[in-house]
């Protein structure tokens, strides 16, 4: 701007070194996973932090990967080290909650924004309310509904809520309502049926919106730990999440051990959220109540 | 629009609808409504023993309660002190980034996102590691600085163990607002700036005059998610201290998945719920009302 004067100069400079202050102690606990997971218990133990690893050692990698043993998939007898199952798991839970729920999602957010039904406003003012309302308080009772249906400890427990909450509709609201009238009308007067229409014409329109809806499930699904943990006990159904609390729980001080099942469980996020940031920052703000 | 026109754009929208309902329907409106209707019983886990109804007995040992009464108090804490302070935060970090190019505004959007996506167990274990009494950097910066003499356990003292949940809390809620305001940033009409700017305005009036009543919308919303956040912390608490030492860090979330899931009392941690659902209800009522108000 033109009339920067010394004193907005200044400040400039003041919020650009708390910035980077603030960047480096945000950064901070992931560094100490990562540097954790290659440091030896005598460096873990000690009252006096090693900032960087003096020595590297797979001793805490190879310790996660010795522990308790899980078919790799179903019931097969094909044995895996429990965190290879785990994280089976929890990319398919994951997936499978990112699919459906984009399916879903995308076709009932074109009806309430392009369709005009009997009921429409009713049924949007339910499924805003909804957002509004705390998900895990309806998680409880959901467990009994669960179980009443055979599927406790079963990784579908997990998926199916994920698919229910509203947050996606009320997105893929958001994205269709700028698709263009003339451009449906067209399909209709070219013959093509209603389900035609949708996956020619509206899907390609709202193709980012689906991209943020998906990569938005995803990771949300991923640390979904209070789902997790209500739904899930047997150590064959565990998520990596879930696996390292319990092993966390069972061996409270070995931080070593602990870093690197918490690295398991993190890095490959991190890395899915980098890759699609910029979907991800579009789902958010797409999200948010306009107006 | 004829009735005949009308008909078909019915069936075709509940066709559509159809697949998102059943899951909508099936997982989040019937748990709604098991969830008012259980508070009024004595449930637990197993589904052989039948309910028994017992009015308004769950709430009203809830009152008498004082591990509720605690936890109440503690989510209190937790609300008021974390909502207003992320709000304040990110909106002053996305201003300070709003206006940076676009490398370097990713960059520290990335930065103040990684605690959410980093996963709560994750970042809960580390931060246990850092509190640790005799491991944790936390003592040894603070001995060596001289800012405290002697090792303090953090977590198993009721005194600072709240606040160390909520400092957490804190680092895992500014990414959502910071995105949000960043684009509710640039999206402020230029134009009213910079005539304000050529009638001799300075900075913090074209904030507080121009800006603020334009991001108002997005503050709201702010609001709202934080407040939600902040009710259901959890996994914090589940992780770091299970609601101890001496309920200190009891949290009306926690409370409920001890009362369901340690205890079996399955309806008072419906009614618990219902509780918490009216409060966050009400509570996002009245910052609708002060937001409309401005």
């Amino acid at each position: 701007m033109s009339k920067d004067n010394g004193s907005s100069v200044a400040y400039k400079i003041f919020s650009l070194v708390v910035l980077i202050v603030l960047a480096f102690l945000f950064i901070f606990p992931l560094y100490w996973i990562i540097t954790g997971m290659f440091k030896p218990p005598a460096a873990i133990n000690s009252p006096v932090p090693q900032w960087f690893p003096k020595e590297f050692t797979m001793r805490n990698i190879t310790e996660l990967f010795s522990r308790r043993t899980a078919p790799l998939f179903g019931e097969i007898a094909l044995r895996v080290p429990g965190a290879v199952r785990w994280m089976i798991n929890t990319v398919f839970m994951a997936v499978m909650a990112m699919i459906l729920t984009c399916i879903t999602a995308a076709m009932a957010g074109y009806a309430l924004a392009k369709k005009r039904f009997i009921g429409r406003a009713l049924l949007f003012s339910l499924i805003v309310a909804a957002m509004a309302l705390p998900k895990q308080v309806i998680l409880v009772p959901l467990v009994r509904e669960i179980s009443s249906l055979g599927l406790y400890d079963n990784i579908w427990a997990v998926i199916l809520p994920t698919v229910g909450w509203p947050f996606g509709v009320f997105l893929m609201k958001q994205f269709s309502e700028g698709i263009p009238g003339e451009m449906m009308e067209a399909a209709r007067i070219d013959g093509a049926s209603e389900f035609r229409t949708f996956t020619s014409v509206v899907v390609p329109m709202i193709k980012p919106g689906i991209g943020a809806l998906a990569i938005f499930t995803f990771i949300n699904s991923w640390n979904d730990y209070f789902m997790q943990l209500i739904m899930l006990t047997s150590n064959s159904n565990l998520t990596i999440s879930l696996g390292i609390a319990t092993m966390q729980a069972e061996n409270s001080t070995d931080f070593g051990l602990i870093m690197a099942g918490a690295a398991l469980a993190a890095v490959p996020i991190i890395l899915v959220f980098l890759l699609f940031q910029k979907y991800f920052t579009k789902g958010i703000t797409m999200g948010a109540v306009k107006g | 629009m004829s009735p005949e026109l009308r008909r078909r754009e019915t069936i075709a929208g509940y066709l559509f609808l159809l697949p998102s309902l059943i899951f909508f329907i099936g997982f989040v409106v019937v748990p709604m409504v098991m969830c008012v209707v259980t508070s009024f019983f004595d449930a637990n886990m197993d589904l052989n023993t039948p309910d028994k109804f017992i009015w308004f007995n769950n709430y009203i040992e809830l009152w008498k309660d004082p591990v509720f009464l605690k936890a109440l108090k503690n989510t209190f804490i937790i609300v008021v002190v974390s909502v207003p302070f992320t709000c304040i935060f990110s909106l002053w970090v996305a201003s300070a980034i709003y206006k940076m190019r676009e490398g370097l505004l990713s960059f520290f959007r990335i930065v103040f996102y990684l605690p959410v996506v980093t996963g709560s167990v994750a970042v809960t274990v580390v931060w246990k590691w850092m509190y640790n009494n005799y491991y944790g950097i936390f003592n040894y910066v603070l001995k060596n600085t001289g800012i405290i003499s002697k090792n303090i356990n953090w977590l198993g003292n009721p005194q600072y163990a709240l606040w160390c949940i909520i400092l957490i809390l804190l680092t895992t809620s500014v990414g959502q607002p910071i995105v949000l305001y960043v684009s509710a940033l640039s999206n402020v009409d230029n134009s009213l700036v910079e005539a304000s700017e050529v009638d001799g305005a300075n900075n913090l009036q074209v904030f507080w005059r121009i800006k603020w009543p334009q991001i108002m919308p997005t503050t709201l919303y702010i609001l709202i998610i934080t407040t939600i956040n902040s009710f259901q912390c959890f996994a914090l608490i589940q992780l770091l201290t299970s609601g101890g030492p001496n309920y200190a860090t009891e949290t009306v979330m926690y409370y409920i998945y001890y009362s369901a899931f340690k205890l079996y009392r399955f309806g008072y941690g419906n009614a618990m719920g219902v509780i918490l659902a009216i409060f966050i209800g009400i509570l996002s009522a009245i910052q609708f009302r002060l937001a409309r108000e401005k």
